[in-house]
């Protein structure tokens, strides 16, 4: 009996540290690995160009999309509750600081995410399950410097810029509904926004937070990809996982840099 | 597939969007040009007895209209009032005998400090402290003072 128990807590640590410890530092060291080889990502920046394009320009339709109505669904909620309160005016610092705070970054990189990280996985699954990782090893050719290193910084600068265009597509969005189809004083609208939308405080804690998550979403996409087991079942699991787990990066991470930046921890 | 060319310019075309777009939220959205800069500001001081709910960067109006930002908010230990500090847009000039009030804007609004501008000839200069102040109008105060006014118009009756 007690050896049965003995044996179900050994495989339960084997299993935790087979499958979390060991790949969190195998993360940790091919993070370090990337940064290293990153040199020739920055030197033959067309490499990473043409990455930037596949992670932020295709990602841009969805992007602006939705940052346009989740902007227009803010300010029709936004305004039924003010109103209440009398105080519809107030509509444009609700939709902005929801916005440019919590939903522009984090609603932005779910998104990156499930359109740019899955598509990064299943390219260098696919390409450790076809051998051209390996072929690029034999030819002398550092497939981390040339494959990884180039997704991973042009999704890191992708992220930041498509976290500020879904903010601002959102801002236009309760524009469009509190100001066009409602009728909230325009004037209003702007000025209440203005004063209480802080540069320091509010944009630039936004960005900082929109490259935390490009970091970690990129980091865990190339990882995902390049420890995927070499099969088809094992590329769309380390899909599935980079979804996954980057959206709970992203959730976790939002709730620290939230608690660091705005409570004055 | 696309030529280098193509590629880096829907990339430069990406890239102006992004930054265009964090333009837009610093400058429209956070009004980062028009709020007040130190540059063009001169400080005076006022000191209050009670200030309420004022915070750090309220607004400073006079005639309704905003003419600096409260810039520093701090305690008194020898005369045990609040003193705030008023940084106020040098275009703005107050004669010497300006008074401030806290107010709030509505009814549940925030509150702000109005300059009410005064009769005196010469004007307020970097560093001047205002003399004529105005608390803030704290709600329990208020209703102790109906309270006891009205305990005193009963005992007043008998």
């Amino acid at each position: 009996m007690s050896g049965r128990v003995v044996e179900l807590i050994r495989e339960l640590g084997a299993r935790i540290v087979n499958s979390w410890v060991w790949r969190l530092g195998f993360a940790c060291r091919f993070l370090w690995i990337t940064l290293k080889e990153s040199g020739p990502s920055f030197r033959r920046f067309h490499l990473t160009i043409r990455e930037i394009y596949f992670a932020g320009v295709l990602s841009l339709v969805i992007i602006l999309v939705s940052g346009l109505f989740v902007g227009m669904v803010l300010g029709l909620q936004g305004y039924d509750t003010l109103v209440r309160y009398g105080s519809s005016e107030a509509l444009g610092v609700l939709v902005s600081l929801s916005l440019v705070r919590e939903l522009g970054p984090v609603v932005a990189g779910l998104l990156f995410a499930s359109r740019a990280g899955s598509a990064i996985t299943a390219e260098i699954g696919l390409m450790k399950a076809t051998e051209q990782l390996s072929a690029m090893e034999m030819m002398a050719v550092d497939p981390i410097a040339r494959v990884v290193a180039p997704r991973f910084w042009g999704g890191v600068i992708s992220m930041p810029l498509l976290a500020a265009l879904f903010s601002a597509m959102g801002v236009f969005g309760g524009y469009l509904v509190g100001v066009r189809l409602i009728g909230v004083d325009e004037g209003s609208f702007w000025s209440q926004m203005q004063s209480a939308v802080d540069f320091r405080e509010d944009i630039l804690n936004g960005v900082i937070k929109s490259a935390v998550f490009g970091v970690a979403v990129t980091w865990i996409a190339v990882f995902e990809g390049y420890d995927a087991p070499p099969t088809a079942e094992g590329v769309s699991g380390a899909t599935t996982r980079t979804v996954v787990e980057s959206s709970l990066a992203i959730l976790a991470l939002d709730f620290v840099l939230t608690a660091l930046m705005f409570r004055g921890l | 597939m696309m030529t280098r060319k193509e590629l880096d310019l829907w990339v430069g075309l990406f890239a102006v969007l992004g930054i265009g777009a964090m333009l837009f939220l610093s400058l429209k959205v956070a009004n980062l040009l028009s709020s007040f800069s130190s540059a063009d500001v001169y400080p005076i001081k006022a000191k209050f007895e009670n200030i309420g709910g004022l915070k750090v960067r309220a607004a400073v109006k006079s005639a309704g209209v905003v003419v600096g930002r409260v810039g520093e908010i701090r305690f008194d230990n020898e005369s045990f009032e609040a003193v705030v500090a008023l940084n106020i847009d040098s275009r703005f000039q107050f004669p010497k005998d300006s008074s401030a009030k806290i107010l709030t804007s509505g009814l549940l609004g925030e509150q702000y400090v109005g300059i009410t501008a005064g009769g005196d000839s010469v004007n307020l200069k970097a560093g001047d402290t205002l003399k004529l102040t105005q608390s803030a109008v704290v709600l329990e105060n208020l209703i102790g003072q109906f309270l006891y006014n009205k305990a005193a118009e009963g005992d007043g009756k008998k």
